[in-house]
């Protein structure tokens, strides 16, 4: 008999296959949280091989802040329609009649519209489970998270208080009020994900390709100026040039690397041979020291 | 030493696509590194992370600055600050308990799962293990092997850990010295046979300057095997041994998008599948042969090991979650009963008696762990006699589930024969086991089917039986609001049964004490009477204090449902102690009377009750007349 190595992908890909049918066979009534960036579009993908020839039983939540790239929403409608799945978005309606954006609110504005956001989108339907795509690799903090999180019923995350997970043995179960953050793709780098999304020929937003775009540069971060809502400082005037993004979030709060990748082998090239981790280029890690924790034990994902 | 690259630049700069294609080949390794914080485990990982470029400019930038700051090699890079927790973390007194890294070589992908060790180490060395195929475990050369090594090598064959490493460190701190390395070596040696640890590959490394990390080392001459590294890439993956044993996949989900499509879906827990194969699902014993392997892009020719699939079957046979398909010809034990390794995990001890939910696979049961036979020392490997086991504690016991499942040895098989312990009422994570056997009292006693069904019983008496199950503290009034209830049942010609606390500990509880333990086995062979006397038709009323709500939830759910009402007698403390029928809260106050419910030990108050009879509102009659407007509407 001949034998089959397994890959790293495939080993990862059936872990969290394994994963999302152990949540959709214990939930109540789960969801999948969809960011529209290249981890959601693998988590997606994942979902609809796990459940084939079925539809992912379970409703794609997007917290939306109405500040994400033009390109995101478009690929966002497109690709839960593709799947096959309800889209449910939901904008905080506080967050919006206050008019909080990301130009005059700081950290407001994630804390109002994402953090909240999604507490309030996940109590309004009562979701019990919910996946999220955050990765292990991607920082610090997230290196000792469990896959199955647990939330208090007011959506706090106690770090003391984590069950310990063995072998493929997830404790789903929780008390009336409870919710469970599942991260399918936790033990996956973002060298994985493009290697999969190359070999699967995943959809993903064109963003992570570089194009020629309209561009400020302001605090060191590379900003693209997406739509009309972006104040220019007195001097500033839009200059087009190649970049791409290597994470995508609100326009305003994601810096752009200058880039000629613009198919998917030389996007991964240029991120072998970068020398800057992922999430330098979103503000949101720098508003302070182990602000990832504070943000997580806060509700956010 | 220089930054060693693991990966050929030059490929990826210039033929991109050959790289790729390369990579997608990779295989992927998981293990665990073994040691205190002394070993040099943090510096060893660090410089891993680091040789493997898995850290950015950025990051190296946080690194160099607090190198300076808070590291301990005098200005140079601190490689431990880079896995060790954030200091906000440590303030905090946050648990780590295992924390997983990553990195990746020309030939593999790596998952470290590393666990900062102190007083919590057992259990989080147990959860890092238990997926891992390999263990390094290091010993600090100048002090060679000490009792930690020991615990950590138990531990590490206790979940079955195939791939030992010896990584002898701090090489550089006795001179590259070969005696002192093979000295060691043959230490470790006879201890490892001892506790049946076959092989291992020791290392001479030095993880601070570098040295048989990445490749070999000058410093070291006399050494002629592999580094750390290069073993870490060529160690044989287990893939072999996993497919070409017998067929077995647990059933996650059943896969019913419409009345034409039914697949059953599961992660390969070891053998090999194609189309045709004959199979047989547990525990039902059903046979039938494999349609289809289904995936999205068409259909697989096979599956093997490792791999999460949906099947399909040529026969409409029922197959739920939590059941087993197996090959046909080789079928699994199926069995209730088995002796296990535990390995406690929460701050609660166990309860011998007390019902737990166990899941194994994909299913989850109600299981009872028996007192342990023995706890091992895993210091020394003794064993030692024990009635419960704490966190941290690892010992044998015998489990009783509330089903037949099918099972495999732990040692055969992880998926099939690890299980976690979850407790009932907090629904915390309290164990980790793993099954030896089945006990052959299991296998060897049927249910034998009586001819006289319980639905003839109820018939013959013309009324429906349940369990009338008084709970509450000692003198609020159970046995008196019980013994009226009684006697008016007895009017209305219901036959009924008076099952008394004090009564049952004359007789049939005479062996028990007041433990939790003792007091957790009274209610259980209460249960199991009231049971027997509901099979017979009887309306059963019981008066037990019955303090924990996880055996009042043990004995509603060995009834039929809608036959166990839970009648809350609900008595502040102040009444009953004022009350003291018995003078037994007097003895308790005054010490003389051990774990008395209310006063040294607690009374878990329902929080549903069917029926809660407020006593201080309430006579023992109207309560009667109460519970029998809810018995008889």
């Amino acid at each position: 008999m001949t034998e089959t190595t397994l890959t790293h992908l495939q080993r990862l890909e059936a872990e969290s296959i394994h994963i999302l049918r152990e949540v959709v066979a214990e939930a109540e009534n789960p969801v999948m949280l969809y960011s529209v960036g290249k981890d959601s579009a693998v988590m997606l993908h994942l979902a609809r091989k796990a459940f084939y020839p079925a539809p992912p039983p379970f409703p794609l939540l997007h917290v939306d802040t109405t500040w994400k790239f033009q390109d995101m929403y478009a690929l966002r409608d497109r690709a839960a329609a593709d799947a096959g799945m309800q889209l449910i978005v939901h904008q905080n309606p506080q967050a919006l009649e206050q008019g909080i954006n990301p130009f005059d609110h700081g950290p407001l504005h994630t804390d109002m519209w994402k953090t909240e956001g999604l507490k309030q989108a996940l109590d309004l339907h009562g979701f019990d489970m919910a996946f999220g795509g955050a990765r292990r690799d991607e920082e610090k903090s997230r290196a000792k998270e469990r896959v199955f999180s647990f939330r208090s019923a007011n959506h706090r995350w106690d770090p003391k208080n984590q069950r310990p997970e063995l072998w493929r043995l997830y404790n789903a179960r929780k008390a009336k009020g409870e919710s469970v953050r599942v991260f399918p793709i936790s033990n996956w780098t973002e060298l994985d994900i493009w290697q999969y999304i190359h070999l699967e020929g995943i959809q993903i937003v064109p963003l992570y390709f570089a194009a020629p775009r309209p561009t400020v540069t302001r605090d060191g971060m590379l900003l693209m100026v997406d739509d009309d809502r972006f104040p220019l400082r007195p001097g500033e005037v839009p200059e087009m040039r190649s970049i791409r993004f290597r994470t995508l979030g609100c326009y305003p709060l994601t810096g752009a690397v200058e880039s000629t990748a613009s198919t998917l082998p030389q996007v991964i090239q240029e991120m072998l041979l970068t020398t800057t981790s992922e999430r330098q280029g979103r503000a949101i890690d720098h508003d302070q020291a182990a602000s990832m924790e504070k943000k997580k034990q806060d509700g956010y994902f | 030493m220089t930054n060693q690259t693991y990966r050929t630049d030059s490929l990826i700069a210039e033929d991109i696509d050959a790289y790729l294609q390369a990579h997608q080949h990779k295989t992927m390794l998981r293990f665990i590194t073994c040691g205190s914080v002394d070993d040099g485990k943090s510096t060893l990982i660090g410089r891993l992370l680091y040789d493997s470029k898995m850290i950015f400019e950025d990051q190296l930038a946080s690194l160099e600055a607090d190198s300076k700051k808070l590291g301990t090699q005098g200005g140079n890079i601190d490689f431990a600050l880079l896995v060790d927790g954030l200091a906000a973390e440590r303030e905090q007194g946050i648990t780590i308990d295992v924390a997983y890294r990553f990195f990746a070589t020309e030939k593999r992908k790596f998952i470290v799962a590393d666990t900062p060790g102190h007083e919590q180490y057992t259990r989080n060395m147990v959860t890092g293990a238990s997926t891992a195929d390999l263990a390094v475990i290091l010993i600090d050369a100048r002090k060679g092997v000490l009792t930690q090594t020991r615990r950590h090598s138990y531990l590490v064959h206790l979940l079955g850990i195939r791939h030992v490493v010896l990584a002898v460190n701090k090489m550089d701190l006795v001179g590259y010295d070969q005696a002192v390395f093979d000295a060691i070596v043959a230490d470790y040696r006879q201890f490892a046979d001892s506790i049946g640890i076959n092989a291992f590959t020791a290392i001479p490394i030095s993880g601070l300057a570098g040295d048989n990390i990445t490749t070999t080392s000058p410093q070291t001459p006399w050494y002629q095997g592999p580094s750390l590294l290069a073993h870490l890439e060529q160690v044989p993956l287990n893939s072999t041994a996993a497919q070409t044993a017998p067929f077995r996949m647990a059933v996650q989900w059943v896969n019913r998008p419409n009345l034409d499509f039914r697949g059953f879906s599961g992660l390969v827990a070891s053998g090999t599948l194609r189309p045709g194969d004959a199979v047989r699902v547990l525990p039902s014993g059903k046979t039938s042969h494999v349609a289809r392997i289904v995936a999205l892009g068409g259909d697989k020719p096979t599956a093997v090991a490792g791999e999460s699939i949906t099947l399909t079957l040529t026969d409409e046979i029922d197959c739920s979650r939590g059941q087993v398909i197996v090959a046909a010809q080789s079928p699994l034990e199926v069995a209730d009963q088995f002796e296990t390794t535990i390995v406690w995990m929460d701050d609660t001890e166990m309860v011998p008696g007390r019902a737990y939910w166990l899941k194994i696979g994909a299913q989850t049961v109600s299981a009872t762990v028996q007192a342990p036979k023995y706890e091992i020392n895993v210091n020394t490997q003794e064993h030692l006699a024990t009635k419960t086991l704490d966190l941290n504690a690892i010992g044998v016991a015998n489990i009783t589930t509330d089903r037949d499942i099918p099972f495999a040895p732990y040692g055969e098989n992880s998926d099939l024969g690890g299980f976690i312990l979850i407790d009932k009422i907090t629904n915390r994570t309290v164990a980790a086991g793993m099954i030896h056997f089945a006990l052959r009292r299991a296998q060897n006693i049927h249910w034998q089917a009586t001819e006289i069904s319980r639905q003839d019983h109820a018939a013959m008496k013309n009324q429906k039986p349940c369990v009338l199950w008084l709970t509450g503290l000692s003198g609020s009034g159970k046995s008196t609001i019980a013994n009226v209830l009684e006697r008016k049942l007895a009017r209305m010609n219901r036959h009924t049964f008076l099952l008394d606390g004090d009564n049952v500990r004359h007789g049939l509880n005479k062996d028990l004490g007041f433990t939790e333990a003792d007091r957790v086995e009274n209610i259980r062979r209460v249960g199991e009477v009231a049971k027997l006397m509901t099979d017979a038709g009887l309306i059963v009323i019981t008066a037990f204090i019955s303090p924990f709500r996880s055996e009042r939830e043990m004995v509603r759910e060995m009834m039929q449902p809608g036959e166990f009402l839970e009648i809350f007698v609900d008595t502040p403390l102040e009444h009953a102690e004022a009350r003291d029928v018995k003078g037994l809260y007097a003895k308790a106050r005054a010490g003389v009377l051990k774990n008395f419910t209310g006063i040294d030990s607690p009374y878990e108050a329902p929080e549903q009750p069917e029926i809660r009879i407020d006593t201080t509102q309430t006579t023992p009659d109207e309560a009667a007349d109460m519970i029998i407007a809810r018995l008889i509407p």
